[in-house]
């Protein structure tokens, strides 16, 4: 954002600076080696952080002569990732390691900005123990993998039990289509005013937000898909867009979710979170296998009742068809970077960071579904909190993203989609007709299919 | 009363000072003997050692202003990216970004709202609000002239992030303005949402009308106040006086201010992004608004550069514009 533009400004500054008066600027630390770990922090995301100030004496201490030097970077996911990409465009700012989100991995992998692993996964025992599903998320289009994966994620629907019961809807709740979750929401509101019956993301303010916790789960549940993996195109046209712009638009047009106002707020997730869930204001919403990580002790709105108070259900399909549920799944990597001068030490602290111990406390802390066999099977992991179970059995119906490099903007068109229709600045048929345009201008019109 | 009479007032005409290296006759222009005699090349080296203190200041000019338009020019014809294939090989592709642009219906929305951000909140908001207070603060007492004055320029020397979060603290949902209304018994719109461009366009106003006004008051310092007596005693009233006597005289201080809050307001982006982030949808995205938006989220760097330059293009048409009325002897 601002901040990054304001930085690179000044960085530019300063090495214009030294430039042009002429000094050689001294290969500082080229005697001792420096490790750069690039990651992301924020209020109610500090795992990560936690995570490798723990581990960088023990590293240190087993590797004379080198620093480990870590940046996190707070900012939201999406100005994360541009402040990671603006690094990347310079030997002497890219990372060494870093973390990536693996919608990105691909396009970031054609960039040039990841070092293949291959040769160093070769060598190290623990990559047999990662699950042959979460192997292929950090894998490229030529079938080397990139990035190794720090754990993976389900979607569901959390609700809230006292809220469903005060309406008279008998908990636990599973709702069958799309149909019984207007139902459910229409007799919270008829009950209980000034409480949100059933809040779903729109809008360019959530991001990623918006498609994998509430479009994507609409739109796979249709029978229709985003992208045509076969012959790899992108759908365009489709009925079950449609129809989930539609029921977005039901939901926000009744008030049964937020008022779009907020909607549009980036920050509303922390509103549901932090607000809306612990004081019984909000009846259910889509959100991810992550949830209890921000009320567990240690979390950012710390909330013991969760453990009773809240209920876990699949989202449905359109009508009740097989499978009787729909997930999306995503989940975030640590990388090597390309330009890194010490591949090998770099690999080395991302094998620490990822061995059994480590993975275990991290996919704890940060409910994370485990993607090593060995820790999924720990039993300290299964007790982490009551919802692991339900939220693990959502892998059997989830959905991935098209990791394709064109996908992050057309992810963006959907998002721009959603947040015409809430508003009212176009009808549903329109958003929809905009999308396709969107999308065929963004892959050409040989790589779309109706 | 014709306002070139005091043209002597105003100082030295900007066609007056003497150009560069032109010997002038008749003055002696080196105590070192035999030194006129050397001809044009005295005349070039003279030249040369008077340009040289400029040096500094024109490579400085190259590395951050020339540098920078040059590579925006260039990338704006490359398919530069943050990521994807494009980011390892950029490849020259011609017009293709401008054709894009033309064809892209958000261009001309942001450049109708970037014409009505810079046209409501520079050109009619800051330079009469200014121009209005420094003429209040010429008759105020001193007390109240310097109060007043503090207050406007409170909002200048804010950093500009501080200000845009002051500004949307002040027009959201739950803000200032909201619940100064509901005092009143008045429930307030989400300003932000429902008056995007009013709300940032006010904010604009707020936070730029100290500059305007810090010009116009040392230019009405400059007004003598002998001329504006003589018009009194000839009959002339307040409004007279300011459209026939003030405001000509201050022509050249007004054409410099409103070049530079045109082009100010033009760049305005950190105060646009925090309050609206140009939603929603796009009914607050102007060109550096939608410029970042291609270029840091989509992470298409060419098609933002080309964004940029057609920014760039439209600020040199304004500047065209007021330097030509700035030139001497017109109007």
């Amino acid at each position: 954002m601002h901040r990054n533009t304001k930085l690179a400004v000044s960085v530019l500054m300063a090495t214009s600076m030294i430039a042009l008066a002429g000094c050689s600027a001294a290969d500082a630390g080229s005697d001792s080696k420096t490790l750069k770990i690039v990651y992301e922090k924020t209020d109610s995301f500090t795992a990560l952080d936690t995570l490798f100030k723990k581990i960088k004496p023990e590293f240190e201490a087993a590797h004379k002569g080198v620093t480990v030097n870590l940046q996190p970077i707070q900012a939201n996911d999406d100005d994360y990732s541009t402040k990671l990409a603006l690094s990347q465009q310079s030997a002497d700012t890219a990372p060494d390691v870093f973390y990536e989100d693996t919608f990105r991995l691909r396009s970031d992998i054609d960039a040039g900005y990841l070092l293949n692993l291959d040769g160093h996964l070769d060598g190290w025992a623990d990559w047999s123990k990662f699950n042959e599903g979460a192997k292929g998320a950090g894998m490229g289009d030529d079938g080397s993998t990139y990035a190794v994966p720090l754990g993976t994620d389900t979607r569901g629907i959390w609700y809230s039990k006292p809220v469903f019961t005060k309406a008279g809807i008998a908990v636990p709740w599973q709702p069958e289509t799309w149909a019984d979750i207007l139902t459910a929401a229409r007799k919270i509101q008829a009950t209980q005013p000034g409480v949100v019956p059933f809040n779903m993301y729109a809008g360019k303010g959530t991001g990623e937000g918006t498609v994998m916790q509430s479009f994507y789960e609409l739109l796979y549940g249709t029978g229709d898909s985003l992208y045509n993996e076969n012959d790899q195109k992108w759908v365009v046209g489709s009925k079950g867009f449609k129809d989930s712009l539609t029921f977005l638009d039901t939901l926000y047009s009744e008030k049964l979710a937020v008022d779009p106002s907020d909607a549009l707020d980036p920050n509303v997730w922390k509103k549901v979170f932090g607000e809306l869930f612990p004081k019984g204001q909000l009846g259910g919403t889509v959100e991810g296998s992550y949830t209890p990580s921000f009320w567990q002790k240690g979390g950012s709105y710390e909330w013991p009742a969760y453990v009773t108070d809240m209920g876990v259900a699949a989202f449905p399909t359109q009508n009740g068809d097989a499978p009787h549920g729909v997930s999306m799944s995503g989940g975030w990597t640590l990388a090597v970077g390309a330009k890194t001068k010490n591949a090998d030490l770099a690999f080395e602290f991302l094998s620490l960071a990822l061995n059994k111990e480590n993975s275990l406390w991290y996919d704890i802390n940060n409910s994370q579904i485990a993607v090593r066999t060995d820790v999924a099977a720990d039993p300290t992991y299964l007790a982490a909190n009551p919802f692991v179970a339900a939220v693990t059995d959502l892998v059997s119906v989830t959905h991935y993203r098209p990791a394709t490099s064109d996908y992050p903007k057309i992810s963006a068109e959907v998002q721009a989609a959603t947040e015409a229709v809430i508003t009212r600045q176009m009808s549903v048929d329109e958003a929809s007709a905009a999308y396709d345009k969107a999308v065929e201008a963004i892959v050409g019109a040989d790589k779309v299919t109706k | 009363m014709k306002p070139e009479q005091i043209a002597p007032t105003r100082g030295p005409n900007p066609g007056d000072p003497e150009p560069v290296g032109s010997g002038s006759p008749g003055r002696p222009e080196s105590t070192e003997g035999g030194s006129r005699r050397r001809g044009p090349l005295g005349t070039r080296a003279r030249t040369a050692a008077r340009l040289l203190p400029l040096l500094p200041a024109v490579l400085l000019l190259l590395v951050f202003l020339a540098g920078p338009v040059a590579w925006s020019f260039y990338g704006s014809f490359t398919n530069a990216a943050l990521t994807g294939r494009e980011a390892r090989n950029p490849q020259w592709v011609g017009l293709d970004n401008y054709i894009t642009l033309f064809q892209d219906p958000v261009f001309p929305l942001a450049l109708w709202l970037t014409v009505v951000f810079v046209v409501a909140s520079a050109i009619i908001g800051q330079n009469f609000l200014g121009l209005g207070i420094a003429l209040l603060m010429n008759r105020a007492n001193r007390v109240v002239g310097s109060l007043v004055g503090l207050t406007v320029v409170a909002a200048w020397v804010l950093p500009e992030i501080v200000a845009a979060f002051v500004a949307y603290a002040y027009f959201s949902k739950d803000g200032t303005l909201n619940q100064v209304l509901s005092a009143f018994g008045m429930t307030g719109p989400n300003w932000l949402f429902s008056l995007p461009m009013l709300a940032i366009i006010l904010a604009n106003v707020w936070r730029g009308t100290a500059f305007s006004m810090m010009v116009y008051r040392a230019a009405l310092n400059d007004v003598p106040i002998e001329i504006t007596e003589a018009a009194m005693i000839d009959g002339a009233g307040g409004t007279k006086r300011l459209v026939l006597i003030t405001i000509p005289m201050i022509k050249s201080s007004i054409t410099t201010n409103l070049m530079l809050i045109t082009l100010q307001t033009l760049s305005v982006f950190t105060l646009i992004w925090v309050m609206t982030a140009g939603g929603p949808g796009n009914q607050s995205t102007t060109l550096p608004v939608m410029a970042f938006q291609e270029a840091f989220r989509f992470s298409d760097i060419g098609y933002g550069t080309a964004i940029a330059t057609v920014m760039l293009l439209i600020g040199a048409a304004f500047s065209v514009v007021y330097i030509r009325a700035l030139r001497p002897g017109k109007g």
